[in-house]
């Protein structure tokens, strides 16, 4: 883990190198130490590590990654979409971060579980959650439209970081599972669990209570860490100075940073930090270095705090791009191909609309019904009373909209 | 029947617990090999070893929000909160996601986590070690809030607490930790129902209402009215959310009078809920104001001059002369 210096003699020069080495990178090279195998320009480079992960990935692997990236950029243009004419309240676009998504989820087993944050849709895409159900949590619907139990993708966590603690518990839990099942009937396979968060949340003390319990019980979890460089408006040189992957070995563990546009390098460190962490060697921590090309949300405006140049820096590093540039050189996808993908993509949008415009209002007494598991008098009592109450109307059965119901009646 | 302190009450309720249902298990800070700061789960290591009784990292956020993740993977944890003063690091944990996960994901996630924490003044301690939180948890929808006052109790409630599918916090009366009493290990008894309060001491000019800490209070304020020939009706609450209203009421319409006493600031506090309630519920059986008795609306104060603080049986004493003075 390298040499403990005393405080004074902490080389701070080395700090400002890399975040000279950073911001170059944000505009051009990539910095030192970050694993790439698959260049902007496609070419396949290697790693003593992780080539033996990507060479794994057959032809129809790669395809697939490749279709489901441009999948789920596809339905982020719609939800956008969706969302500018007013059929959903809000969206939080992934545009630029589609390998960093799409290569960790589809390294992660079906009996792994997934805690992402609200920008995960295209690891939603690789736990085969519908992705017009991710649209009812922005559109006011529900606060969560799938059963986690069914894909092992939790909801969506909108209090940054404190998702990076579940994970971390259920991590726990499997290996307290392995420990109950010994002896018993084996055959389950070992699972571990994804903690997904961004560069903003990394600096919320969950991150920090995380790890420490992670590195304390040698939990099964993968951190994964998309620096997308920007939390909302605010760099990522104002929540550390030193790569976020650094900060794993102060808790004792793996971190490694990965070119989070290249979806080989990030299937492929997805997969051996999946694997590490189910043999029981302890977390690791992923910081996928890629950026977010569009706004946070339909809310942000980017333009107020940074400049086009540095988003065409980014689009010129497009995860999409190099893979294409990559099967059409190796002779392993053709223009049917993509045109496929394309009208794949344009099912999928259609697909998402029509569903979008379909998905009915809840009635509140689906949200009085949840607040407990057990009854509860109070809830009881107040559901009564808003029965009693909204029985007082003409027409009656309109409890969310008693103008209309008094204007059917006459009025 | 078994005659047992409130602490080693828990402590066999965790026992037994941990006994019962292999998916349960403690987590908190010092209570492995300490056996936690009162001592509450003193030996539960040794026999369920370190997988059952957890002794974590100094961090509250941490414990509670990897009980969270626990108990989505199946399991039943039992946090400890070392001091009522320190739950705060948690609260976020506590608020935004245990008590909301059920019903952000429809009905489909449960959560059965349970939150110990020791709370209360009168132990002549440091700040931040006697404090009376509750209502601030009370006022979040999806958490249940449990405090037992008796060692019958704190056995039962500890254990209905781990059985229930929804998140409770139990919050113990640390200054009555040490408080003796009768255990019947074998039944919870006919009211065996812990969101439900008990009628402890019939009587018909008044009622006064307590919980945890102030229940011994209460009875001893009752007894001192009874000499004046005051005859005064006590129920422990027992159970904060839910809260048993109808109890509570129907001893009201019989008396005519309720005082409620909680050692946690008045202002915008338990008491104030059940006044109006109670005013909805039975004006017209009301012959006085509710009246409330309790903390002052200051940070808990130095420990040499909390006794002027704490509601004793003089105060509760004092509000009974004034609602009988209507």
């Amino acid at each position: 883990m390298g040499t403990h210096l005393p405080s004074t003699e902490f080389d701070g020069t080395a700090v400002e190198d890399q975040r000279e080495a950073d911001a170059e990178a944000v505009m051009g090279q990539p910095p030192a130490q970050m694993v790439q195998l698959l260049g902007p320009d496609g070419t396949l480079g290697a790693d003593p590590v992780y080539s033996r992960y990507a060479d794994r990935l057959s032809p129809e692997d790669l395809r697939g990654l490749y279709a489901d990236m441009a999948s789920i950029r596809r339905f982020d243009v719609e939800a956008t979409a969706l969302q500018r004419q007013g059929q959903l309240a809000l969206w939080v676009p992934l545009t630029g971060q589609e390998a960093a998504q799409i290569g960790s989820g589809r390294a992660s087993q079906p009996q792994d579980y997934i805690f992402p944050t609200y920008r995960e849709h295209g690891v939603a895409l690789t736990r085969n959650v519908d992705l017009a159900e991710l649209l009812r949590q922005f559109r006011g619907v529900s606060n969560g439209g799938w059963d986690p139990k069914e894909t092992n993708f939790h909801l969506y966590t909108l209090v940054l970081a404190a998702q990076t603690l579940h994970a971390v518990g259920y991590a726990m839990g499997i290996q307290r599972d392995q420990k109950l099942s010994a002896g018993a009937a084996a055959g389950e396979p070992d699972a571990a669990v994804i903690a997904y968060f961004g560069d903003g949340a990394s600096s919320e003390g969950d991150v920090h209570e995380s790890m420490v319990f992670a590195s304390s019980y040698n939990a099964p979890v993968v951190f994964f860490c998309q620096n997308n460089h920007w939390a909302i408006s605010v760099p990522t040189n104002v929540q550390t100075r030193v790569p976020l992957s650094n900060r794993a070995k102060g808790y004792g563990f793996p971190g490694i940073r990965v070119d989070g546009n290249d979806v080989i390098a990030v299937h492929a460190v997805t997969e051996w930090a999946l694997e590490h962490a189910r043999q029981g060697k302890g977390p690791v921590l992923i910081e996928a270095f890629t950026y977010r090309v569009g706004a946070h949300t339909t809310a942000d405006d980017p333009t107020k705090y940074r400049g086009s140049e540095e988003e065409d820096a980014w689009r010129a590093k497009d995860p999409l791009l190099r893979l294409e540039k990559y099967l059409r050189a190796e002779g392993l996808a053709d223009d049917a191909f993509f045109a496929k993908v394309k009208a794949d993509g344009d099912e999928l949008a259609a697909y998402v609309r029509r569903t979008a415009h379909d998905l009915e209002n809840p009635d509140i007494r689906t949200a009085f019904a949840n607040v407990y598991a057990e009854a509860h008098p109070l809830v009881a009592e107040e559901l009564a009373w808003f029965e009693e109450y909204t029985a007082g109307f003409d027409g009656g059965d309109a409890p969310t909209a008693p103008h209309g119901a008094a204007a059917k009646a006459g009025h | 029947m078994t005659t047992m302190t409130i602490a080693k009450a828990i402590n066999e309720g965790l026992r037994a617990t941990l006994a019962a249902n292999p998916k349960s298990l403690l987590m908190g800070e010092d209570i492995g090999a300490l056996g936690g700061v009162y001592r509450v789960t003193d030996g539960l290591i040794g026999e369920f070893g370190p997988d059952r009784v957890v002794d974590t990292p100094l961090a509250e956020s941490g414990i509670i929000g990897t009980a969270i993740g626990l108990a989505l993977r199946g399991y039943n944890p039992v946090c400890e909160i070392q001091f009522d003063g320190f739950v705060f690091p948690g609260f976020n944990q506590i608020t935004t996601q245990l008590a909301k996960m059920h019903a952000r994901s429809n009905g489909n996630l449960t959560v059965p986590v349970v939150v110990r924490i020791p709370y209360g003044g009168g132990i002549g301690s440091v700040e931040h070690h006697s404090e009376s939180p509750e209502a601030l948890f009370a006022h979040t929808a999806g958490l249940r809030i449990i405090t037992p006052s008796n060692p019958h109790d704190a056995y039962w409630m500890i254990r209905q607490a781990v059985e229930c599918k929804d998140p409770v916090i139990v919050f113990e009366p640390k200054r009555r930790y040490w408080l003796k009493g009768e255990v019947d290990v074998e039944a919870a008894g006919p009211a065996g129902d812990p969101f439900k309060a008990h009628v402890l001491r019939e009587g018909t000019d008044a009622t006064i209402v307590a919980y945890g800490p102030l229940v011994p209070v209460a009875l001893a304020a009752a007894n001192a009215a009874e000499e004046d020939g005051r005859s005064v009706e006590v129920i422990d609450l027992r159970s904060i959310s839910p809260l048993d209203f109808d109890t509570v009421t129907a001893s009201v319409q019989k008396t005519g009078r309720l005082i409620v006493a909680h050692e946690a600031p008045t202002f915008g506090g338990i008491g104030g809920e059940i006044a109006a309630r109670i005013s909805e519920r039975a004006f017209h059986s009301l012959e006085a104001p509710v009246i409330r008795v309790g903390g002052f609306h200051m940070p808990y104060p130095v420990a040499k001059v909390e006794e002027d603080y704490l509601p004793d049986i003089d105060r509760i004493l004092e509000a009974l002369d004034r609602a009988l003075s209507y």
